[in-house]
C-alpha cells in the first residue's frame, strides 16, 4: 500500500516537472465584512504558461478551482417523533469540516477526470472528507452515512458548499477567469483557493492563492467586544437600553 | 437597506427590524407588557439564530419597560417595596435560567425547550385571559358591576407565614409567594427571552390580590431589572447579545410603545385583556403547530466553533 502511494507521488512529481505553469490572481485577497456587506463575487484570473520555453502548450485544458474556508466543528441533528412532537433525537459530532467549500470548473467534474482520481486528489464534494467522533471513536464519516448527505445538502442550501461546472470560463485558450460567490453569511477566517489544471484527465499543473475574510471597522469592534469582554459588553448594552428608554420617555413626554 | 449584524453573523433589512420594533412596541405599550414573547419568535422566523434572538430581545424589553416604568413613576402608580421583593426572587431565577439555557444549548435541546415552553405557557395564559375577560364582558352586558378586586378577600397565599405589608398596594401578604412569583418570572424569562409581564400582571392580581392601579407599573420595574440583568448575564456567559440588532429593536420599540400606550388608554380594560389573550393564544398555537407538524427537513446543523 505504501509503495503504491509512493509510486503515485512519484507520478505527480514527474507530471509536475514537465507540466505547464499556472499564474493566478484574485481580484481581492482580503474581503472585509462591514455593516453593508451582503455577499460578494470574487474574480480569479489566470493564465496557463509553458514551464520551459521549449515545451509546447497542449490544447483541451480543464480547470478545477476549489475555494476552502476555515475548518470548523459542527453538530448535525436529526428529528424524529416522540410522544407526538418532533424532537432532535440523534446528534452527530462532526469534528472537522470546512465552513465553506466551493468547487468551480469549466465542465462537469465527471467529464474532467475519473472518480478514483477525484477521490485521491480530493476534488469535489463527493470526495470531501468529514471527520466525525462517535462516542470515543474518531474517524472519517462513511460516504453512505445519511448525516453526511444531510450535512452536504444543508451547507449547499446555505450557499456555503457548492459545485458549479460552468463558473470557469476560458477567455482565450490559455487565459481563464472564475467567479467565486461569497454568500452574505460567509464565515470569517483564512481561505485557500486551489487551482488544478488537467488535460485529458491528467493533472498537469496547479497553483494556490490565499484569501482572508475578516470583519472590519465597527462590525469587528462589536464582535470582538462581545467575545472577549462579555461582562463589560453586557453592562454597556444594559446601560444603552436604559438610555434609549429614558430618551423616549423624555421625547414623548406629554404631561 | 441591509445591515450586517456582527454577532448574529447575517445581514438583515434595517427597516424590517425597525418596523418589527415599532409594531411590537405598539402592542407592548398598549397592554403594558414587554413584548418579548412576540419579538423572539419573529426574529427566529426571519432567520436570526434562536439563541441570539433570546439574548438580544432581553435588552430590547429592558428599554421599552424602562420608558414605561418612568411614566408610571411620574403618576406614582408603582409599588417600589413590592417590586424590590419580587426582584429578589427574580434575579435568582434569571441566574438559574441563564445557567439552564447554557446547558440546554450544549445538549442541542434549546430549540425544543423554547418551543414547548412557548406552547404550554402561552396557551394556558392566553386561554385563561380569554375566559376571564369574556366573562367580564358578559357580566358588563348583563349590567352587573365588574368587580375584580374584592377587598379583604383571601387566597391560599394569604395564609402563609412571613407576612409583609405593602403600603402603596394596600396588601398584607406572605413574602413566600412574592419571592416565588419573582423567581418563576425571572427563570422562565431568561430561557424564553421574554420579560414575563403578561404572566406577572395576572399573577399579582389573582394570587396577591394587588390592585390593578399599581400592578402594571410594578410589573414594568420588575421586567426592566430582570431583563437588564439577563442582558448582562447572557452577554457574559454566552456572548450572544447582538448590539446592532438590539439597538435597532430598542429604537423602534420605545417609539412604538408611546403610541401604543395612548391607544391602550382609550380602550375598555376587559376588551384589552380579551385582545391580549387572543394574541397570546395565537402565538402559542403557532408554536404548537411547529412542534406537531412534520418539519420539511428532519436534519439540522449548527457550527460550534473552530475545529480542534
Amino acid at each position: 500500500m505504501k509503495r503504491l502511494a509512493a509510486a503515485f507521488c512519484f507520478c505527480f512529481l514527474a507530471a509536475n516537472a514537465q507540466a505547464e505553469r499556472l499564474v493566478v490572481s484574485l481580484s481581492n485577497e482580503r474581503v472585509y465584512i462591514t455593516s453593508s456587506f451582503t455577499g460578494e463575487n470574487l474574480v480569479l484570473f489566470g493564465t496557463i504558461e509553458p514551464d520551459a520555453a521549449a515545451t509546447r502548450l497542449r490544447s483541451g485544458y480543464d480547470l478545477v478551482v476549489t475555494a476552502t474556508g476555515p475548518m470548523e466543528e459542527f453538530r448535525a441533528r436529526k428529528k424524529s417523533r416522540v410522544l407526538g412532537i418532533w424532537v432532535n433525537t440523534q446528534t452527530r459530532r462532526i469534528t472537522r469540516a470546512p465552513a465553506y467549500d466551493t468547487i468551480l470548473s469549466n465542465r462537469p467534474l465527471g467529464d474532467i477526470t475519473t472518480a478514483e482520481h477525484r477521490e485521491r486528489l480530493r476534488i469535489g464534494l463527493d470526495a470531501l472528507p468529514l471527520q466525525q467522533q462517535v462516542g470515543r471513536r474518531a474517524g472519517e464519516m462513511p460516504k453512505d452515512d445519511p448525516f453526511r448527505a444531510a450535512f452536504l445538502r444543508l451547507q449547499n442550501e446555505y450557499g456555503l458548499y457548492r459545485e458549479d461546472p460552468a463558473a470557469v470560463t476560458f477567455l482565450t485558450p490559455t487565459v481563464f477567469r472564475a467567479s467565486i460567490p461569497l454568500p452574505s453569511q460567509v464565515p470569517t477566517g483564512t481561505y485557500t483557493i486551489d487551482v488544478k489544471l488537467f488535460t485529458e484527465g491528467a493533472l498537469v499543473g496547479g497553483a494556490q492563492a490565499p484569501l482572508s475574510i475578516i470583519k472590519a471597522g465597527f462590525e469587528q469592534y462589536v464582535a470582538e467586544a462581545a467575545r472577549d469582554h462579555g461582562l463589560l459588553y453586557g453592562l454597556v448594552m444594559a446601560l444603552l437600553a436604559l438610555g434609549t428608554g429614558w430618551i423616549a420617555s423624555v421625547v414623548f413626554r406629554r404631561d | 437597506l441591509q445591515i450586517y449584524l456582527p454577532v448574529a453573523d447575517l445581514p438583515l433589512n434595517i427597516f424590517l427590524l425597525l418596523g418589527m420594533g415599532l409594531c411590537v412596541g405598539f402592542i407592548s405599550g398598549m397592554f403594558g407588557i414587554g413584548g418579548g414573547f412576540l419579538m423572539t419568535p419573529l426574529l427566529i422566523f426571519i432567520g436570526v439564530p434562536p439563541a441570539v434572538s433570546v439574548a438580544s430581545v432581553a435588552s430590547h424589553v429592558a428599554a421599552s419597560s424602562f420608558s414605561g416604568a418612568i411614566s408610571y413613576w411620574r403618576k406614582r402608580a408603582l409599588d417600589v417595596a413590592l417590586a424590590l421583593m419580587l426582584l429578589g426572587g427574580g434575579i435568582a431565577g434569571t441566574g438559574c435560567g441563564v445557567w439552564l439555557f447554557t446547558i440546554l444549548r450544549a445538549l442541542d435541546q434549546l430549540d425544543l425547550v423554547i418551543g414547548i415552553s412557548y406552547v404550554t405557557l402561552l396557551s394556558i395564559v392566553g386561554g385563561l385571559m380569554i375566559y376571564e375577560s369574556a366573562q367580564a364582558i358578559m357580566r358588563a352586558r348583563r349590567g352587573q358591576p365588574a368587580t375584580l378586586r374584592r377587598p379583604g378577600s383571601h387566597t391560599w397565599a394569604h395564609g402563609l407565614p412571613f407576612k409583609v405589608r405593602f403600603k402603596r398596594s394596600k396588601i398584607y401578604v406572605s413574602s413566600i409567594p412574592v419571592i416565588g412569583i419573582g423567581f418563576t418570572i425571572g427563570f422562565v424569562g431568561a430561557i424564553m427571552g421574554i420579560g414575563g409581564g403578561f404572566m406577572l400582571v395576572p399573577m399579582l392580581i389573582y394570587f396577591l390580590r394587588a390592585p390593578t392601579a399599581t400592578v402594571i407599573g410594578t410589573s414594568m420595574v420588575v421586567t426592566l431589572v430582570t431583563m437588564a440583568s439577563a442582558t448582562v448575564m447572557h452577554a457574559a456567559t454566552n456572548h450572544l447579545v447582538d448590539a446592532v440588532l438590539a439597538f435597532i429593536l430598542m429604537v423602534g420599540g420605545v417609539t412604538g410603545a408611546q403610541f401604543g400606550a395612548r391607544t391602550g388608554q382609550k380602550m375598555r380594560s376587559e376588551r384589552l385583556r380579551l385582545l391580549l389573550g387572543v394574541l397570546v393564544l395565537a402565538v402559542g398555537l403557532r408554536f404548537a403547530y411547529e412542534l406537531v407538524v412534520q418539519p420539511a427537513d428532519l436534519f439540522s446543523i449548527r457550527a460550534v466553533g473552530d475545529a480542534s
